[in-house]
């Protein structure tokens, strides 16, 4: 019993950073709509600055004065970071904002390593507060009952905040409709910087704060951004009362679960969010999402299927790349049925992006449930290459289906936070489901058959299934089904009014694209000979995007082009450099403030521009609208 | 002149809706925006405000061209826009609601307090505490008035504000447009409804796909039925 109370206690402990960070995320959405990923990196930045700052000035003063300063610090980081980047992308599509705050994160992650070392700092113990209170018999901190009391007491002091200043109700005011709250008088740019300062400050003091109880690092921004989207999705975005339950919430399930479910914690978590949102969608406490704003990223021009000029053009390209093994030696192919593996990954993600609508910020989830599912069935079973490749499509499916009936119930960023948690939760098995999964050591020798094994039949067997499997897609972007999840996508109502139900069909287009990113991903398995826990990881899915976006997003097979162009890219930057999460962080940052409709959206917006200076002034008056 | 707008068009994505409108609203006059549905009526407030993303044309206000201005800059110079949806912060109080609209005193206009609303919108009084939410539609429009108020312009534009009340309420909301004039404000007001504002208007600008048709005294407009006929009759 008395072990049952610590261990409620230390979740009431581990629940305050959780419910900071949260609430932040939470802040910050609720007004400038950015669902901001750097969340977390603001979080690690904090507790590296705090740790310096704590390190430096001695006792009490020192310690709380270190964390309020680092605290004050890293907001006015964050205010300058909406100033100098957020604002040029507010009007951008929401996926862009969050690949422009992942980037920040990316490079965050080398940039602490550059500027703290890359080894694990213990920061100081909080003086006074070193030892422990016996409850019941049991040790519990000190330090773990101050932060006990402190969520409630942020809580009420935010409270205090919103309802009893007039910058509180400005901000509840634009959470609600903030283009009213322009319309009387207010600038909402300061607004908005305003509350950038104050979600980033939460965040650093939550990581601050951390630092007499875990040792800092610089992967712990991953961690806790994942944990903040479960909480917020829990409790329901834009609500900080609802953020405060959530992530009470899930600290006691993540301090319980490692009790009574030692290894499948995570599940206990995940099985509470699926129940959360099938019973109420918009989270604890959250309300039916603000008027969604357009993804502005739907073709502007209608698709066609391809005519005989692009039929051409299309099997001169398939008939080069058959040839390529002529001139290609063995690292040259490698590399070439890598980009293949990953062409046909990103246009699975491009039938649930533009053909579906559905922004998936996890789809990396399917690609390592191939990768795994072919690679156990080779370990395990003993299965050759072929039906191996079977198991893990299977698997992709399983899970896709499994995922994706929540996923689908959601629309928008909730869609993006809720994939992106549950590729989070599949990498999270995968790396501690050690007795299957190998762990971080992953599954070795997972190699082709012996007819696949040389170099270029392998790069044929990629090219063979790519171009099948894109065909497929195509094909299914023009079939009934493809119009109908076009229709679902323009207009869910008046698709519904004709018959085609929306869930129902995102869900198969969901499903879809998960078993062609399994596809894909058992490929890479047979390529590598290996697999990891890196194939389900956050920056795989983020690859992926980045790659849809670089094809264009309203185009019905751009990333196909991204892909290659990407691949190559990235190969060879991480060949040039020690920082290459730094670099291409900021490749990131710097496409999205240049290209805010995507370099495709850029492109046919020119293309355009140029059709209507041809045709002069032509344009009839249109009939006058309210 | 207090507003005197020129040339203005405005656009939706590809579509001209507006087509040079003109008008003027003298110091303390009560003008009437009149027009069928989809004349361009709400248009042509959302492009004097700022609101509309391509506009063109001379908007002055005060002494001080306006039409580069943002929004919240406009307002700021005490232009009050009141949407024909309202759009009260419902999650918000009613004092809350006001709180928003706050902004500090402008010399020569009326200084409205939370207390001097409550005078000229008595309902709002006995629900100071209420979420704007909870209020019917009547009370709402009321509210979002007195909001407006509340950043003490010179101009109000109020887009049909007498649109799907009860009868009751529309008288209500005459006396208060007279109460509001009687201040000294200028009111430029959107309607449908013919009878209505002419009720408590001084003067008439009728529009129909997105061109001006008529403007001058109100008194004229009721002696040329031709007009009312052509461009308001439904």
């Amino acid at each position: 019993m008395a072990l049952y109370l610590a261990q409620f206690l230390t979740g009431l402990a581990g629940a305050a950073s959780l419910f900071l960070v949260a609430s932040g995320l939470s802040i910050i959405f609720g007004v400038t709509r950015v669902v901001n990923f750097a969340h977390g990196a603001f979080y690690m930045v904090g507790a590296y600055v705090a740790y310096t700052l704590t390190e430096r000035f001695e006792g009490a003063i020192g310690f709380w004065g270190g964390i309020v300063l680092s605290v004050l610090v890293v907001a006015a980081l964050g205010g300058l970071v909406e100033i100098l980047l957020l604002r040029r992308i507010y009007h951008a599509p929401d996926l862009f904002q969050l690949l422009a705050t992942f980037g920040l994160t990316l490079m965050a992650e080398d940039l602490v390593v550059i500027i703290w070392g890359p080894e694990d700092l213990v920061g100081p113990r909080a003086p006074g507060l070193k030892g422990a209170v016996e409850v019941l018999g049991q040790a519990v901190p000190s330090y773990d009952l101050v932060l006990i009391a402190l969520g409630p007491l942020v809580l009420g002091a935010l409270w205090l905040l919103f309802h009893r200043t007039r910058f509180g109700i400005l901000v509840r005011a634009a959470t609600q409709d903030r283009d009213m709250v322009a319309a009387l008088g207010v600038n909402q740019k300061w607004l908005f910087t305003a509350v950038f300062c104050l979600g980033v400050g939460l965040a650093a003091l939550g990581g601050a704060l951390q630092i007499p109880r875990d040792a800092v690092n610089h992967a712990m921004d991953l961690t806790v951004i994942v944990e903040a989207f479960v909480v917020v999705v829990i409790g329901g975005l834009g609500s900080v009362g609802g953020a405060f339950l959530a992530s009470l919430l899930v600290a006691e399930l993540n301090a319980f679960g490692i009790l009574v479910l030692p290894g499948v914690s995570l599940v206990l978590v995940f099985v509470v969010m699926a129940v959360v949102l099938v019973l109420r969608p918009n989270g604890l406490l959250g309300r039916a999402e603000a008027p969604a704003r357009g993804t502005g990223q739907m073709s502007s021009r209608p698709w066609r299927p391809l005519d005989a000029k692009a039929q051409f053009i299309a099997l001169v390209a398939v008939a080069v790349a058959a040839l390529l093994p002529l001139w290609l030696g063995p690292y040259g192919l490698a590399v070439g049925a890598e980009m293949l593996i990953f062409a046909l990954f990103a246009m699975s993600l491009q039938f649930l992006m533009s053909t579906g609508g559905l922004a998936s910020f996890g789809h990396a989830a399917y690609f390592g449930l191939g990768a795994y599912g072919a690679a156990l069935a080779v370990k395990s079973l003993g299965w050759p290459m072929i039906p191996a490749l079977g198991c893990g499509v299977m698997l992709g499916l399983a899970g896709a289906a499994l995922f994706g009936w929540f996923c689908v119930r959601l629309a928008g960023v909730y869609f993006a936070m809720l994939t992106l948690a549950f590729a989070q939760i599949a990498w999270s098995a995968a790396f501690q489901w050690t007795a299957v999964t190998g762990g971080d050591n992953g599954l070795l020798g997972s190699w082709p058959d012996a007819w696949a094994a040389s170099p270029r039949a392998f790069y044929w067997l990629s090219l063979a299934v790519a171009v099948g499997g894109i065909g497929a897609l195509r094909i299914l972007t023009f079939s009934p089904f493809g119009y109908g999840l076009r229709a679902v996508r323009d207009s869910s109502l008046r698709a519904e009014a004709i018959g085609i139900g929306r869930r129902h069909t995102q869900w198969v287009c969901f499903i879809v694209a998960g078993g062609f990113a399994a596809l894909a991903g058992g490929l890479f398995a047979f390529l590598k000979g290996s697999v990891f826990p890196d194939a389900l990881g956050i920056p795989t899915s983020v690859d992926g995007l980045v790659m849809v976006l670089l094809g264009g997003v309203g185009t019905v097979s751009g990333s196909v082009l991204g892909a290659v162009v990407y691949k190559a890219l990235s190969v060879w930057l991480i060949s040039q450099t020690d920082y290459s999460k730094l670099v291409l962080g900021a490749a990131i940052v710097g496409l999205v403030v240049l290209f805010p409709s995507g370099i495709g959206g850029f492109f046919s917006a020119w293309a355009g521009r140029r059709r209507v200076s041809t045709r002069a002034t032509a344009a009839a008056p249109v009939e006058a609208a309210e | 002149m207090t507003l005197r707008v020129s040339n203005l068009c405005g656009w939706y994505g590809q579509a001209q809706i507006l087509f040079e409108v003109a008008l003027d609203v003298g110091p303390g006059s009560v003008v009437a925006l009149l027009g069928r549905n989809g004349a361009g009526k709400t248009t042509t407030f959302r492009s004097i405000a700022g609101l509309v993303p391509r506009r063109e044309g001379v908007v002055v206000f005060g002494d001080q061209d306006v039409s580069r201005l943002p929004t919240y800059e406009i307002v700021r110079r005490g232009l009050a826009f009141v949407p024909e949806d309202r759009r009260i912060f419902t999650d918000l109080t009613v004092e809350e609601n006001l709180e928003v609209g706050r902004q500090p005193p402008r010399l020569g206009v009326p200084h409205w307090t939370p207390e001097r609303l409550y005078e000229l919108f008595p309902n709002l009084a006995a629900m100071r505490r209420r979420l704007g939410g909870r209020m019917s539609g009547g009370e709402q429009q009321m509210l979002t008035i007195a909001r407006s108020l509340m950043g003490n312009p010179r101009l109000v534009l109020l887009d049909e504000p007498s649109e799907g009340l009860a009868p009751k309420i529309v008288e209500d909301m005459a006396h208060a447009i007279v109460a509001m004039k009687r201040e000294g404000l200028s009111i430029l007001l959107s309607e449908q409804n013919l009878h209505f504002a002419r009720l408590i208007s001084d003067a008439a600008v009728v529009i129909e796909s997105g061109h001006v048709r008529f403007a001058g005294p109100m008194a004229e407009l009721v002696s040329h039925p031709d007009v009312y006929e052509a461009y308001l009759a439904v």
